[in-house]
């Protein structure tokens, strides 16, 4: 029987790489099919399954499952590559991250004005201290005479 | 013997000091050797994904999607500033941050604005002092980078490029030698450089679902992050071998003060010795 190879990728690492008699995909236009021979084929992947028919060590056909959030998939009449996407994707999502790694930039700046503000406050403590410093020695000049 | 009494406490607390540095060189050995094969793991995906533009580049050439083509005027540059989360690592963050201190004051002389994107504890803790703007700061990483905690900073930087706010991104980070060697490096992030046009001269080409122009986008912000999760993927071994290397020169270092003090504390205790043995004999003579 015909097969194909099959390299399912994401950005931290291989998932799965072998060889398989057809694989389904969820494409952003609707799940498509991958026989051997396909032609070449670019597509961008909804959050979904990816199927992988293989023959096993016995002979006997078998079905694998794959999780993907999203990606993308190229297809060349020997191979089949999936980029899966590694972390969960959408819109909102990415903004919202996007977000909150302002959010924490900002909070940084604002240690910074405290840190500026502890120095403030250091140096009006120290003249404080000084006057006290200085109002005891006159009280104490004062007492001895 | 009373002699040599602090002496010997000295020896003691150094000798848990090199037990303790000893330890840390040999967890960094073995985290360093995870950290190579995750760089390695991440290679596949950049490869495939940069032939991938290729083929989008070929199969349309009029349409100019801004993250591949320079701006000519450059009024505000960005960085993504990968560092470490902890120190103990030798000169490892503080070589990085001295050259980028020197790029920054360089754009800011020719009227060129800087925006920092900050990853990594020890970067938050330099730049706060630094006059520049930060945009976005993320933390706490840890020893296995995820994508997902990449995202947010990314995204920042694309959205001020797509607005326009950003002319152009570079990423800081460690570049991996070898276990003596880590060297800072400056790449440009975006505009995206994709080299090699030669080899993609192919007469076939792909059926793009839906158009070429509707995945470009997507497929070059993931070639963005893929090189984003490198960078912080290769510091993280950077660190790890900083670190080995850092604490097998305090391990030895605290060898020879323990040999020193030894010395000090064999040749006080003969001392002692030899003047009681010599009290002896000259109270033997006087009786």
């Amino acid at each position: 029987m015909k097969t194909i190879h099959v390299h399912i990728v994401s950005a931290e690492g291989e998932i799965f790489t072998g060889e398989a008699t057809m694989v389904f995909a969820p494409a952003q236009m609707g799940e498509v099919g991958i026989a051997p021979q396909h032609a070449p084929l670019l597509t961008g992947l909804k959050p979904g399954g990816v199927r992988v028919q293989r023959q096993s060590e016995k002979g006997d056909q078998e079905e694998l499952y794959f999780y993907v959030s999203g990606g993308v998939l190229e297809v060349q009449p020997k191979s089949v590559t999936v980029l899966a996407d590694s972390a969960m994707r959408a819109k909102d999502l990415d903004e919202a991250a996007a977000e909150e790694a302002r959010k924490r930039a900002e909070e940084m700046l604002k240690e910074r004005t405290s840190a500026v503000e502890v120095a403030t406050a250091q140096a009006e403590l120290a003249a404080a201290a000084a006057q006290i410093h200085l109002l005891k020695k006159i009280k104490k000049s004062a007492q001895s005479r | 013997m009373a002699v040599g009494k602090e002496i010997r406490t000295q020896i003691k607390s150094i000798q848990n000091t090199q037990k303790i540095t000893k330890a840390m060189e040999m967890v960094a050995a073995s985290k360093m050797r995870k950290a190579q094969d995750r760089m390695e793991a991440s290679r596949p995906y950049a490869e495939e994904i940069r032939t991938v533009i290729g083929h989008l580049r070929m199969a349309n050439p009029d349409f100019k999607p801004p993250l591949l083509f320079a701006r000519e005027e450059v009024k505000r540059v960005g960085y993504i500033i990968v560092s470490t989360d902890r120190g103990l690592c030798g000169g490892l963050n503080a070589n990085m941050f001295r050259m980028l201190l020197k790029e920054i004051i360089d754009w800011q002389q020719q009227g060129v604005e800087v925006d920092l994107c900050l990853m990594g504890r020890k970067a938050r803790q330099f730049f706060r002092r630094v006059n520049v703007n930060v945009v976005a700061a993320v933390t706490d990483l840890g020893d296995i980078p995820h994508v997902r905690d990449l995202i947010g900073t990314i995204q920042v930087m694309l959205d001020g490029y797509r607005e326009g706010t950003l002319d152009r991104v570079f990423i800081a980070h460690n570049e991996f030698v070898n276990t003596m060697t880590q060297k800072p490096v400056v790449r440009t992030l975006i505009p995206v450089e994709v080299g090699d046009q030669e080899a993609l001269q192919t007469h076939w080409d792909y059926i793009y679902e839906p158009g070429a122009m509707e995945l470009l986008p997507g497929v070059l912000a993931r070639y963005i992050e893929s090189q984003v999760y490198r960078a912080a993927v290769e510091n993280v071994s950077c660190e790890m071998a900083a670190r080995m290397v850092a604490m097998k020169s305090a391990t030895d270092n605290a060898g020879t003060l323990i040999d020193d003090l030894k010395l000090v504390y064999n040749k006080a205790r003969q001392a002692a010795i030899t003047q009681e043995l010599s009290e002896i004999v000259g109270g033997a003579a006087a009786v």
